[in-house]
């Protein structure tokens, strides 16, 4: 609404994916990593709500709503692919689910 | 010489036996027995129809004339302009009807040759493809055509003298390699000639070589003209590159009768008898064939006498008439060599196909002796094959004896022959008549040598197979009587036919009626010799022979192992050919060629070993990666401004 | 909104986030994930996104994370030992993201923000944030990539049932 800079939602936005790409490194179980992703993709929604409101442009909030959708259907088969990995490796450590290894 | 007369149904001839080929290699094994000899024999059946009706269209032209079809240009490649095109003159006649009509008959015999074979269909591929390429050869309008069909029939010569490959195959092999060097040598001439022609384009069609030939300088003709030879010599089994013919009868009986007696060995014959222009500029290279021909024919005959093969019998004497065929065209008498081709393709072929029934007859057999007294048993066979062999003794009256005693007068009386050349070829006309009488008398007569349990098997062959022998044995009979000499009955027709395209037979030097029958009285006294003392071998007294090899054992010893010459030949340059090739293949496809396609591989696979490492299947790392990557292109962007 | 309501919010934010990262146990790390959506939506509203804040809410946190708890659940997960990489491993992270984060904001934040239009200042155009206006951008202009999104949603569908089914046998 008033004086806040747009940039320092950005600032904002950009610590938001910072913290989120640090845990999709760190972190050793598969579900928080997912869940770092997901922060991730929301540190890019901030983004694009700030950049509306300062070009008074509906696009990115429409983006916004794109974003959302595919965010959710892909944490829908995300999760869809823990389970079955879970299935066959009993664990979710990223470390022990290495098959790709060469 | 009348411009050629357009005609549109020559390309069928060789065109019926291609299609015999096509339907053998796609339909045959599913069509079966019945169909395949229905079909091969009758495709040169058509195709000697077809022969025959160009014949009468060309007797109803003035002489001289000659049909041409051309179908498409083959070559065009700046100055050679070459097309596929056929011709039948009186000299392309004569060849087309003996190669589509022998071919037929040895077709017919076939089937009833090779009916238990189990590669029945196959034969009858490569059988008419043979005939294809021949008929090719002899219906060429040019040179490089007429080289195709050559190719073609060595080809079909590899293939089938190799037909049973799984037994052996090096005979084919042999034959094969040497004719590729035969072949080298009439590439080389082939080319030469190209080279020497002028200015402009070329066809290379005998016309128009013969149009030229005169311009081209002396020495040139000469090397052009041996370097053809060279290539007859190796497609016409003659000195020096003679070994192949007397191993190729490990190839099934017909095929001996059809390539190696009445057609492909007659190619180099026929090149020669097409390019006489040539060969008259060149006198050094007539008496070369001459003296080729002539010697051939005197050592072939040699290793003949002492063979105990039927068949190896039978390819000695084929390398030896040849011989007197190069005498003929050697000397200038270019339509007596032809005609001998012709009569040698009827008796020699079938003195093959009676070797043929006989082997048949004996379950396999082919040593002369285990057998003996087979009149008995193969009437037939028998009367047809002493048809062939009084034709091939030049015994008056048979088909043999006018062609045959031409050459030698021809020899004689030349001014291209000479006296020693006559002699020569004198002198392999007795042992040619001892030899062939001995063979008859070996196997026909006396008492039968064969086991008791071969015996009882003897039977005269099945009717596919004695029909040709009757039909060849009358040709044997009546086919010289086309050219009889200049004062006989109605005069020598056959070179009056080809006189227009070959030219004149050669002006004798010591001519004269009382010198031509001194001649033939001579050559018929020779042949009787032979029989003679055939007679006395072999009826008589039985057990002269082998006392008389142990009397002569290092001559006899020498002789029937044919001196030597492929140990001799084995040394000089198989082995150190070998041994380079192997040295070639080491050094160079194994080392270089399999060491650059194989390191390439290895050298990809130990790249890719060090790479592969990256995959850790840590997805973690694989993020880090990612963001990595995803900061330098930032960076990149960020710092651009 | 002011400066100060920005930065508790801000601070809010961050903490939560931290804790997505920071904590053992997953259940607690979706709970502070769901703090963070909260967060965020209620930032949304204060920048004039209403619907989308709307969203947020029901959608990210209703539904998303309540599958994440869901699965969480259905895995039964004992805690790890380490929940974190190792040491060199955790070092390197943070570095990178030190690096990535001041090269953002001293080469893009900084650089692109200010010169783009209208800005926060001034008030949006009438309706601007609503449920009719997105409607009305999303249903023309963005009409196609709707429709692709269904089909987006109906693939993830058929691809979640088929990958978490249990094998027949």
């Amino acid at each position: 609404m008033s004086a806040v800079p747009v940039e320092w939602f950005l600032v904002l936005a950009a610590l938001l994916f910072t913290i989120g790409a640090v845990g999709v490194l760190v972190r050793r179980n598969i579900i928080v990593i997912f869940m770092c992703i997901e922060l991730m993709l929301n540190a890019v929604n901030l983004v694009f709500v700030a950049f509306s409101r300062q070009l008074h442009s509906m696009d990115g909030q429409v983006v916004v709503f794109f974003v959302m959708t595919v965010a959710a259907a892909e944490a829908a088969v995300g999760l869809a692919i823990i389970i079955a990995a879970f299935r066959n490796r009993e664990t979710v450590n990223a470390d022990e689910l290495n098959l790709l290894r060469w | 010489m009348h411009p050629a007369t357009p005609v549109s149904f020559l390309w069928l001839i060789p065109a019926l036996p291609a299609f015999g080929v096509l339907f053998n290699v796609f339909l045959g094994r599913r069509a079966g027995h019945a169909a395949v000899s229905l079909v091969s024999p009758g495709v040169v059946g058509g195709a000697f129809v077809a022969a025959a009706y160009a014949f009468t269209r060309l007797l109803a032209l003035p002489p001289g004339s000659a049909l041409a079809e051309r179908l498409y240009p083959w070559i065009t490649a700046g100055t050679l302009q070459v097309d596929v095109a056929f011709r039948i003159d009186a000299l392309s006649a004569v060849m087309v009807l003996v190669v589509s009509g022998v071919g037929f008959l040895i077709h017919v015999y076939s089937v009833g040759y090779m009916h238990d074979d189990p590669d029945y269909v196959r034969y009858f591929t490569y059988l008419n493809l043979f005939t294809f390429a021949m008929l090719v050869l002899v219906l060429a309008d040019n040179l490089p055509l007429l080289f195709v069909g050559w190719e073609g029939v060595g080809l079909c010569s590899y293939l089938l003298i190799g037909f049973w490959y799984d037994k052996d195959a090096s005979a084919g092999k042999k034959a094969f390699v040497v004719n590729r060097i035969g072949d080298a040598g009439f590439l080389l001439g082939l080319f030469l000639l190209f080279w020497n022609l002028g200015g402009g384009a070329h066809s290379l069609s005998f016309d128009e070589i013969a149009a030229h030939a005169r311009q081209i300088p002396a020495g040139t003709v000469t090397a052009i003209t041996l370097l053809l030879f060279v290539g007859a010599t190796g497609k016409s089994a003659q000195l020096p590159l003679y070994v192949w013919l007397p191993d190729a009868m490990a190839g099934p009986t017909p095929v001996s009768a059809l390539i190696h007696a009445a057609t492909m060995v007659t190619a180099g014959v026929y090149m020669i008898a097409r390019l006489h222009f040539l060969y008259v500029l060149a006198p050094l290279s007539m008496g070369v064939v001459a003296t080729v021909g002539a010697l051939t024919a005197l050592f072939a005959a040699t290793i003949g006498l002492m063979q105990n093969d039927i068949k190896k019998v039978l390819a000695y004497s084929t390398v030896s008439q040849l011989g007197y065929m190069f005498l003929g065209v050697g000397v200038g008498a270019f339509s007596a060599g032809v005609f001998h081709l012709m009569t040698h393709a009827f008796f020699k072929g079938l003195l093959f196909l009676g070797a043929g029934s006989v082997i048949h007859g004996m379950g396999g057999e082919q040593d002369m002796q285990k057998m003996g007294g087979l009149r008995a048993y193969q009437p037939i066979t028998f009367w047809t094959f002493v048809a062939a062999t009084l034709a091939i003794t030049g015994i008056p009256g048979f088909a043999g004896f006018f062609s045959k005693d031409e050459i030698l007068a021809q020899a004689f009386s030349s001014p291209h022959g000479s006296v020693w050349l006559w002699l020569l070829g004198a002198i392999a006309a007795g042992l040619t008549s001892f030899y062939m009488f001995r063979l008859l008398f070996l196997t026909f007569f006396g008492e039968c040598r064969a086991d008791e349990h071969v015996r009882h098997h003897i039977h005269e062959s099945p009717a596919a197979m004695t029909m040709p022998l009757i039909v060849l044995a009358i040709l044997a009979v009546i086919g010289g009587y086309v050219g009889v000499p200049e004062h006989w009955l109605w005069g020598n027709r056959f070179a009056a036919f080809l006189e227009p395209v070959l030219g004149a037979p050669p002006e004798a030097v010591s001519a004269g009626a009382a010198t031509e029958y001194l001649l033939m009285g001579a050559s018929v006294l020779v042949a009787l010799i032979g029989l003679g003392v055939a007679y006395q071998f072999y009826i008589v007294q039985p057990g002269l022979p082998t006392f008389l090899a142990w009397k002569a054992q290092g001559a006899y010893n020498l002789i029937f192992n044919k001196y030597y010459v492929d140990e001799i030949y084995d040394l000089l340059f198989v082995r150190s050919t070998v041994r380079l090739s192997t040295w070639l293949w080491r050094f160079f496809d194994v080392g270089i060629i399999d060491g650059l396609v194989n390191g390439t591989a290895e050298a990809v696979g130990a790249n890719s070993g060090l790479w592969r490492r990256w995959q850790t299947g840590n997805v973690q790392q694989y993020a880090a990666s990612m963001l990595l990557g995803a900061m330098a292109i930032l960076g990149y962007f960020a710092l651009r401004r | 909104m002011s400066p100060v309501l920005f930065v508790i919010l801000a601070a809010m934010l961050i903490v939560s986030a931290l804790g997505v990262v920071l904590q053992r146990s997953p259940i607690r790390c979706a709970l502070a994930l769901v703090t963070t959506l909260f967060v965020l939506a209620v930032i949304f509203l204060f920048l004039d996104a209403q619907l989308v804040a709307a969203l947020q809410v029901i959608v990210y946190a209703g539904a998303i994370m309540v599958l994440f708890l869901f699965v969480i659940m259905l895995l039964n997960l004992q805690q790890d030992v380490r929940a974190m990489a190792w040491l060199g491993a955790r070092v390197v992270a943070v570095l990178m993201g030190s690096l990535f984060l001041l090269a953002a904001v001293r080469f893009f934040v900084y650089p692109l923000a200010p010169r783009l239009g209208p800005g926060m200042g001034g008030a949006p155009p009438e309706g601007f944030g609503s449920t009719e206006q997105l409607g009305q951008r999303l249903f023309t202009h963005y009409l196609f990539a709707f429709e692709i999104t269904s089909v987006l949603l109906l693939v993830a569908i058929i691809g979640a049932v088929v990958l978490a089914k249990r094998k027949l046998a």
